[in-house]
């Protein structure tokens, strides 16, 4: 702690780069599975190994102000060309290795890109690919030279040839190195980050090191991390996550990264390695546990009732253990370490989660039985909020104050305030500089030095930021009260049972709800109680079924009811669609996202029987068969109503 | 990327071989070359005699007449065990692997005739038997990066997909570092993106070792892209040898494929 302390305002990587290097030359810096062996690089062997690139780099011509693209996996080499970049006063722009090269070009051709530094053949030929026609990119520098023998191109450079380059090179010009290390400020921009393009094109986020470093501490302080730590990096180095948890974390702790063998084998990697800290998307953590599911309905009988007695135990008691509440049983408690001794534990060691102090997750919303089941079994997974412009790092949940529902409370120094209109404004020292070239964006994301988020989202009771939608989605019911769309869908999916809905009801006076049952889950359902049926329109127009939705929606109602800014919005009516919502139809997008505006439009007597108070409509649709043949589905809708909870009102 | 490769002297010549099963005359006096550094391809319909070709070349069997000339030694008839230690490695038609064991442990069996240490030191992993197997395991670890199939190290080849037990078996063969490579049907039963990623490794293999390369095909899209030379089998006679583009123009060649030859017309 003494040492983070000392941390001083004015710092940039690569002097904390330095003073690892003399503090703990012998730790591990960097480990990368090779050949099947973990091998390791210590702080002073990386160190040495960022001065030779660099001195490589600045004899190929590379100057202060300068850009250089990163294109790859996470490997060592490739972390290392940031932290050189950066010793040079240039900046690095690492990018998405798996882009299509059209996306590429746009990237590369914005960022003024002169140096690359690629890993191996296939990031090569697209780059070769995007240099034609385009007049940049001099030097590209690839680390992985397999394939590449028959190159001719004098702008390629392997990557070992160019640090012995570098060394001669730093031998020829003594003290250059210390003198570009020296001269670099803590102003300096020390990544530019490109936001992925799903509203039009990609942005360049600059950050300086101040930013980047007062961020990284942040997190440092917060968890506690030192050089003890491991993370493994598998997620993309053009991702802020990555640049912030990785690179800066173990820049400012100390702490080890480690790099895959492959993409294909993190889940191996993950088990060698044991990470004490661990970042993910929703969609990692539900990976993971549906393999685990998958291989325990595959186990033998005696494993299985044991993991399930144990799992339902765990889902009682596991939480209040873990957030370290008082009020579990002596003989709970008792059980619960009998658990950790035959399935918890075995089970976290198996994923890899055994030494895990914290984990995270952030970027979507998590349903509550993939958050509850890491949690139960003792993996302290948290949530957390934030964007690029922002280095991540808004909100950030506390041990023992996690909620399902919030993203925790503000982080230390960052200000955040609702705007009227409800839209999250955040103000911290993780700011970014601006997006590159592009003044009129970032004057139109800060102002009056708060950062526009585009989420909605409030402070509940504890003080803790819940996110609810993106802003431009939320509506106003007619009485004024909130109306969070997606936040009501989510809730309603987080059933296994639902598969989509859409909810309506910006402008009216009730929340109304269209459902897609999930055909595997109900089906299912359906066969363990008798109930015989004959297709998704049949099974879906059953009482048992609308009873069973009907169950769901009031679990939905009494959780919005429990806020009162959400509980106008709670679900009045609904009924069950007659066919699955499909991208076929444009009634999803391709990633599956709901069309609201669209299915409102195409579904509009349906809405009007829901306000009319109709108990049934009858509705005929067109729809494209797999096939590409068309047909039409024709059905008598019941429509249910469900009683909503008065406010604040207990689940 | 254009390949720029110097194509060298013979280092495999099949002169007039002849190979028959009781009254079954499977190849009939068949002679072509093989150059070092080349891409052969063997092409021809089901039982033109390319499997058999490649078992002669093997030792697996024996030609009635007919002489086989590998690196400058002239041999009548081949035996496996020297052919694997001479420097030709093989995969097979119908996978040949180790169902049960690792697809690490089968790679290693590519190794066998190069572990110089008895079976007790072996046992003991004892002294200069560790050092051995460390560095077989190496190279081993090579070509599994090669072929990227780190990912599946220790899985049991039997649970692996066709695409992937053929690329074990592939690898296997290279862990023999062979100086020619026999590939029997290596993309059959694979689908698009698995013959690309074959392709892909085969000439891969062929460029950075300089391995030379004798392959049986039936995809014609695949043989006329990566061979540098094809030879053209029908009913155990050679009907057609040449580049892919002067094999595509004969006409022999076009008619046992279009089977307008024989009984027809």
């Amino acid at each position: 702690m003494m040492e983070t302390k000392q941390i001083a305002e004015g710092e940039t990587f690569p002097r904390l780069l330095l003073r690892h290097a003399q503090v703990r030359p012998k730790r591990p810096a960097m480990r990368e599975k090779d050949l099947g062996i973990w091998q390791c690089w210590s702080w002073a062997e990386t160190n040495a190994e960022v001065r030779q690139l660099a001195c490589g780099l600045a004899a190929l011509g590379f100057r202060r102000g300068m850009t250089l693209a990163i294109v790859g996996d996470n490997r060592p080499r490739l972390y290392w060309a940031m932290a050189a970049t950066q010793c040079l006063g240039g900046i690095p722009v690492p990018l998405y290795q798996d882009a299509p090269a059209a996306d590429m070009r746009y990237v590369l051709e914005d960022a003024e890109i002169d140096f690359a530094v690629a890993e191996d053949q296939e990031q090569v030929d697209k780059l070769f690919e995007i240099k034609e026609g385009l007049n940049r990119i001099s030097h590209i520098i690839v680390d992985d030279q397999r394939g590449l023998r028959h190159y001719g191109q004098p702008e390629l450079h392997a990557y070992a040839r160019l640090a012995e380059q570098g060394a001669q090179f730093d031998r020829e010009h003594p003290g250059f190195f210390d003198a570009e290390v020296a001269a670099g400020k803590a102003e300096d921009t020390a990544v530019i980050l490109y936001t992925s393009g799903t509203t039009g094109k990609p942005k360049g986020v600059c950050h300086s090191h101040r930013a980047m470093i007062a961020t990284a501490q942040t997190l440092v302080d917060f968890d506690g991390l030192n050089e003890d730590d491991n993370i493994l990096c598998y997620l993309p180095l053009a991702w802020i996550g990555d640049f912030l948890y990785s690179y800066s974390q173990s820049m400012l702790a100390g702490l080890c990264l480690n790099c895959p063998e492959s993409p294909q084998t993190v889940m191996t990697d993950l088990r060698e390695i044991g990470p004490s800290y661990y970042f993910g998307p929703p969609r990692i953590y539900e990976n993971i546990l549906t393999q685990v599911m998958i291989r325990i309905e595959d186990a033998g009988w005696i494993k299985r009732t044991m993991f399930h007695r144990f799992m339902a135990l765990a889902r009682r008691v596991g939480l209040r253990i873990l957030d370290r509440k008082g009020d579990v049983a002596w003989h709970d408690r008792l059980l619960y370490a009998a658990g950790e001794l035959c399935v918890y534990g075995p089970l976290k060691n198996v994923l890899g989660l055994s030494r895990l102090r914290v984990a995270y997750t952030g970027g979507e919303a998590i349903g509550p039985d993939l958050f509850d089941f890491y949690r139960s079994i003792g993996v302290n997974l948290k949530q957390l909020y934030g964007m690029t412009e922002t280095c991540v790092t808004v909100c950030m949940q506390k041990s023992g104050e996690v909620k399902l529902d919030a993203v925790g409370k503000p982080m230390r120094n960052v200000d955040v305030r609702i705007s009227p209109e409800g839209e999250v404004l955040v103000r911290s020292p993780g700011m970014m500089q601006g997006y590159f070239k592009r003044p009129d964006a970032t004057l139109e994301a800060i102002i009056d030095g708060y950062f526009h988020t585009g989420d909605a989202g409030f402070f509940d009771e504890d003080g803790h930021l819940k996110i609810i939608d993106r802003a431009r989605d939320v509506g106003r019911m007619a009485d004024g009260s909130l109306f969070a769309p997606k936040y009501i869908e989510n809730k309603l999916k987080f059933f296994p049972f639902v598969k989509e809905a859409v909810a309506f009801g910006d402008g009216r006076d009730e929340c109304m709800a269209f459902i897609n049952i999930d055909i595997e889950a109900v089906g299912n359902w359906a066969e363990r109680r008798g109930i015989s049926y004959s297709g998704y329109t049949d099974l879906a127009a059953q009482i048992a079924v609308y009873d069973l939705i009907t169950g769901c929606v009031e679990q939905a109602n009494a959780d919005l009811a429990r806020d009162a800014k959400l509980s106008g919005s709670q679900i009045r009516r609904f009924l069950i669609l007659h066919k699955e919502l499909d991208p076929d139809d444009d009634e999803l997008t391709r990633t599956r996202k709901v069309r609201r505006g669209f299915i409102a439009e195409k579904y509009a007597v349906l809405i009007d029987a829901l306000y009319s108070g109709k108990a049934s409509q009858y509705i005929e649709t067109q729809v494209k068969f797999e096939d590409g043949r068309q047909g039409k589905i024709a059905a008598d809708l019941r429509i249910h109503d469900v009683k909503p909870r008065d406010v604040g009102a207990a689940a | 990327m254009s390949r720029q490769r110097t194509i060298g002297e013979v280092i495999l010549d099949l002169q007039n071989i002849s190979l028959s099963f009781g009254g079954v005359r499977a190849l009939a006096d068949i002679s072509f070359d093989v150059r070092q550094h080349e891409i052969r391809a063997i092409i021809g319909p089901n039982g033109a005699g390319k499997s058999s070709m490649l078992n002669v070349i093997n030792g697996v069997y024996h030609p009635q007449q007919g002489n086989i000339v590998f690196r400058g030694q002239t041999r009548h008839r081949m035996n496996p065990t020297r052919v694997a230690k001479g420097g030709i490695a093989r995969t097979f038609q119908n996978i040949a692997l180790f169902k049960g064991m690792s697809v690490l442990d089968n790679i290693m069996t590519g190794r066998n005739t190069k572990m110089k240490r008895g079976l007790l030191a072996n046992a003991l992993w004892w002294g200069p038997a560790r050092n051995e197997e460390i560095a077989h395991r190496h190279k081993v670890e090579e070509v599994i990066d090669f072929l990227e199939i780190q990912h599946i190290r220790k899985t049991p080849v039997g649970r692996l997909p066709y695409g992937l037990q053929k690329r074990v078996e592939l690898a296997r063969a290279l862990a023999a570092e062979p100086e020619v490579l026999l590939l029997d049907e290596p993309m059959a039963g694979m689908n698009v993106e698995e013959k690309q990623d074959m392709c892909r490794f085969i000439l891969d293999v062929n460029d950075q070792f300089g391995t030379t390369i004798v392959l049986i095909e039936h995809d014609m899209g695949v043989v006329m892209d990566i061979s540098d030379r094809v030879v053209v089998l029908d009913y155990g006679k050679k009907i057609g040898d040449g580049t892919p583009a002067d094999v595509m123009q004969n006409q022999d060649v076009i008619d046992a494929y279009l089977g307008t030859s024989h009984q027809e017309m």
